[in-house]
């Protein structure tokens, strides 16, 4: 088990290798530093020394992929793209347009961004799963068929109408919780409320009809057919037979998300004033800060592949017939 | 009056892509066996009367895809030279609608002003809501509106109700003719249902259309129905422009996905080794990367590019939509990979199977097999991936527009509409309209999408067969 997950992580370098490339092509080999100092800097005539300032302050006077002026390792090494990657691989993300270290904002963000994420994930499996266990115990009836209608419906809003229409009422028109903001601490209730209903809400239609569609798979199994054969009721096949062994896809399909749950909410963070790191970069995307946008790619890319590692690693627990070698 | 033909590059693709579809529909009447599962969709009510309003709103999409620039009217005949604004089919169909417009916001069906202003009342200047320029401007006070708008619907739902009466009329007469029965046998048939095809739905369905299309043209000549935004253009018709820009990326998204996921996930399950190792890990990197960060970063360099290139743009509108095909082309090309992994695994199954084996022994080039025996048999999971992808691209269209990454700010979209009016819900009174129409023109669009696309997943994959 150690040396596969060692092993797998080790698979990780090149794929994280390759995100620093694509990355980095997508940002300095369309966009030269150039172009990105004379962006930032704003001004239309801005001095070339200005400009050489610039790409100094940021790392960005060297040449891009191969430096020719330099011997054996050097030429590889002492470029744009080494050093940044390099330094990515250590944690090292450097600083954002506005002066302030990325490392630092990611960690004091963190708190927030999961302070909604984390119950969101909660408590929208439990309600998904409720939903779709209802839906698949009164299958074949009318009460399945408006179930089944109701979440096409939902999934057919767009999630900003949620945010707005949630924002509009609960907030604004009631009164009964802040539209937006956060506080420290157990002050933060109220704040995480909203947004975690509205996310919750809106992730109903999409999540408890494809969780129906597995229960519905399981239930077509043979053991199932065992189970009833031998008398238990229809309630106790569905709780101890069907939802158990219907949980190994909904967990596995689950874990990928656990660690990105780090990263946020991009939309519901904006539009909800919580500090966290999706409004950190939705921020940065609007601002046109690319450190902080490549840091947060890098940062979504390695906990994707500790998703992965992590899936395979419940697939075996879940599930004893798999051995991971 | 003498007009230029404007060919949009996204107007390009979306006719090529239309006849793309044309040749597929005349290849799959030609072939039983692949004419089976459409006709198990056309037996079901829900997902025919969906693809009935997705027709409308293509239709819409399509006359909007037919684009030209007015010449100008005082320009020389040997030299002529055109307006900067692109129209459309579309435009010229609408009539006044386009060019109607207030100073500023307007409630739905409003004949004043949402702001006050100083006006002048009977030589005293007051401050109240002005009149409209165009909104109501043919009544003489207030209290005609009622009246008049119960008139318009009224009128509306005759107009409606006799042309859809006309066309079944014709229908039916047509249909028995050529079923070589009475009408009235025909009649009695589809009361019944019995005509092998959901035809009371449909007829249902194309009736609520044509009322709701004749109540709003008959409302829409006199007033502005969803009210008019910031600058006072009539957000219905922002609305039914921005059908063109859903479209668009619902379907040519799709356009870039297809070959991308097509040729890569079947090369890497036909060919295995190191084409496997090397298709894997590409979509491996292209799938650690989260979507919209990925995204925005590729939609912000081509901003650059296309800020830091203005000569090669003749028009805004030619600039907006060179923004909308990047903005398909980057979807595309960071949303193939699910695809191409299920095209991957179905092709490791099908490539042992014993007719492949048997062509591969027979010494049938690659080439030919993949053509013939592999792609044949996982294109029912292409067709699945498309309708099931369209309502999901259109949604993400509003959410990119918000984050900023979306299509051109100057771009008619839902994205932008919702935007726009996402800070006025603070006003009082609350200026909802803008919001309430986009939303409500994605979620039927979106609906009638998902509702099709379960018809057709339903019909095509064996496994849903007994779901239901």
């Amino acid at each position: 088990m150690l040396s596969y997950v060692l092993r797998r992580l080790l698979y990780a370098f090149p794929i994280l290798i390759g995100v620093n490339l694509l990355t980095f092509a997508l940002f300095f080999v369309v966009n030269t530093p150039d172009d990105m100092a004379r962006l930032q800097l704003g001004a239309k005539h801005v001095t070339a020394e200005a400009i050489e300032r610039w790409k100094a302050e940021h790392g960005y006077d060297k040449p891009l992929l191969l430096n020719e002026t330099e011997t054996g390792v050097q030429t590889l090494t002492n470029t744009i793209f080494f050093q940044h990657s390099a330094a990515m691989f250590a944690f090292r993300f450097g600083k954002g347009d506005d002066g302030r270290d990325i490392g630092n904002e990611i960690r004091t963000r963190m708190g927030p961004s999961l302070a909604i994420a984390l119950p969101v994930f909660v408590i929208g499996l439990l309600v998904n799963i409720t939903f779709a266990l209802l839906m698949v115990f009164f299958r074949s009836t009318y009460l399945d068929l408006g179930g089944v209608v109701l979440c096409v419906m939902l999934m057919s809003i767009s999630g900003l109408f949620y945010i707005i229409a949630g924002q509009y009422f609960v907030a604004k028109l009631w009164n009964l919780l802040p539209i937006s903001g956060f506080a420290d601490g157990a002050d933060a209730l109220p704040f995480v409320l909203l947004p975690v209903l509205v996310s919750v809400v809106a992730g109903i239609g999409s999540g408890a009809r494809w969780y129906r569609t597995i229960f519905l798979e399981e239930i077509g199994k043979d053991y199932v057919r065992t189970a009833r054969a031998k008398g238990l009721s229809e309630v106790r096949v569905l709780f101890r037979h069907v939802l158990k062994n219907g949980m190994i896809p909904i967990l596995t399909g689950a874990v990928v998300v656990l660690p990105l749950l780090f990263m946020g909410s991009l939309i519901t963070e904006s539009f909800f004033g919580i500090p966290g790191l999706g409004s950190y970069t939705i921020d940065a995307i609007q601002a046109q800060d690319f450190a902080v946008v490549r840091a947060m790619v890098f940062l979504g890319s390695f906990l994707y592949i500790v998703g992965l590692i992590l899936t395979d690693i419940s697939y075996s627990w879940v599930d004893p017939r798999v051995r991971l070698r | 009056m003498s007009v230029q033909a404007v060919v949009l590059w996204t107007d390009a693709l979306i006719f090529l892509l239309l006849a793309a579809g044309a040749g597929l529909v005349w290849t799959i009447r030609r072939k039983e066996h692949l004419r089976a599962p459409w006709a198990a969709v056309a037996q079901r009510p829900m997902a025919m009367a969906a693809a009935l309003v997705l027709a409308v709103f293509v239709a819409i999409g399509l006359l909007d895809s037919l684009h030209y620039r007015e010449r100008l009217p005082d320009s020389p005949a040997d030299a002529p030279q055109y307006a900067v604004e692109v129209l459309s089919v579309f435009d010229a169909l609408m009539g006044d609608l386009r060019t109607q417009k207030e100073k500023t916001y307007s409630a739905p069906l409003a004949m004043q002003l949402y702001a006050k202003e100083f006006v002048e009342h009977d030589g005293v200047t007051v401050r109240d809501y002005p009149r409209l320029v165009h909104g109501g401007a043919h009544l003489a006070d207030a209290a005609a509106r009622q009246p008049d708008i119960a008139r318009r619907v009224a009128v509306g739902l005759a107009q409606g109700l006799a042309a859809s009466l006309v066309a079944f009329a014709v229908l039916a007469v047509w249909r028995a003719r050529r079923a070589g029965v009475a009408a009235s046998a025909w009649l009695a048939d589809w009361r019944a249902g019995r005509l092998g095809w959901p035809a009371r739905t449909l007829a249902g369905m194309a009736t609520l259309l044509a009322v709701l299309g004749a109540v709003l043209v008959q409302l829409a000549d006199a007033y502005h129905v969803f009210g008019t935004d910031k600058v006072g253009q009539d957000v219905l018709y922002i609305g039914l422009k921005s059908i063109r820009t859903g479209l668009v990326i619902g379907t040519l998204t799709t356009l870039v996905t297809l070959p991308l996921a097509i040729g890569l996930g079947i090369a890497a399950g036909y060919f295995r080794g190191w084409v496997d190792d090397v298709i894997q890990y590409v979509y491996t990197v292209l799938n650690s990367i989260p979507g919209v960060l990925l995204i925005a970063a590729a939609v912000l360099i081509v901003q650059v590019y296309i800020e830091s290139n203005p000569e090669r743009f003749d028009t805004a509108a030619a600039r907006a939509d060179i923004r909308l095909l990047a903005l398909c082309v980057i979807m595309g090309v960071t949303s193939w990979t699910g695809l191409a992994r299920l095209l991957r695994g179905e092709t490791l199954k099908l490539r042992t199977l014993d007719y492949v084996e048997a062509a591969r022994a027979f010494g049938v080039t690659h080439t030919r097999i993949l053509g013939r025996h592999i792609f044949p048999n996982v294109f029912h999971l292409v067709l699945i991936a498309i309708v099931l992808d369209f309502s999901g691209l259109v949604l993400a269209e509003a959410v990119l527009s918000y984050v900023g990454v979306g299509v051109d700010p100057t771009m008619y979209s839902w994205g932008n509409m919702i935007n726009g009016a996402r800070l006025e819900l603070a006003r009082e009174p609350v200026v909802w309209w803008q919001l309430g129409a986009a939303f409500a023109f994605m979620f039927t669009l979106v609906l009638a999408a998902n509702l099709f696309a379960d018809g057709v997943r339903d019909a095509f994959d064996p496994r849903m067969e007994r779901r239901r």
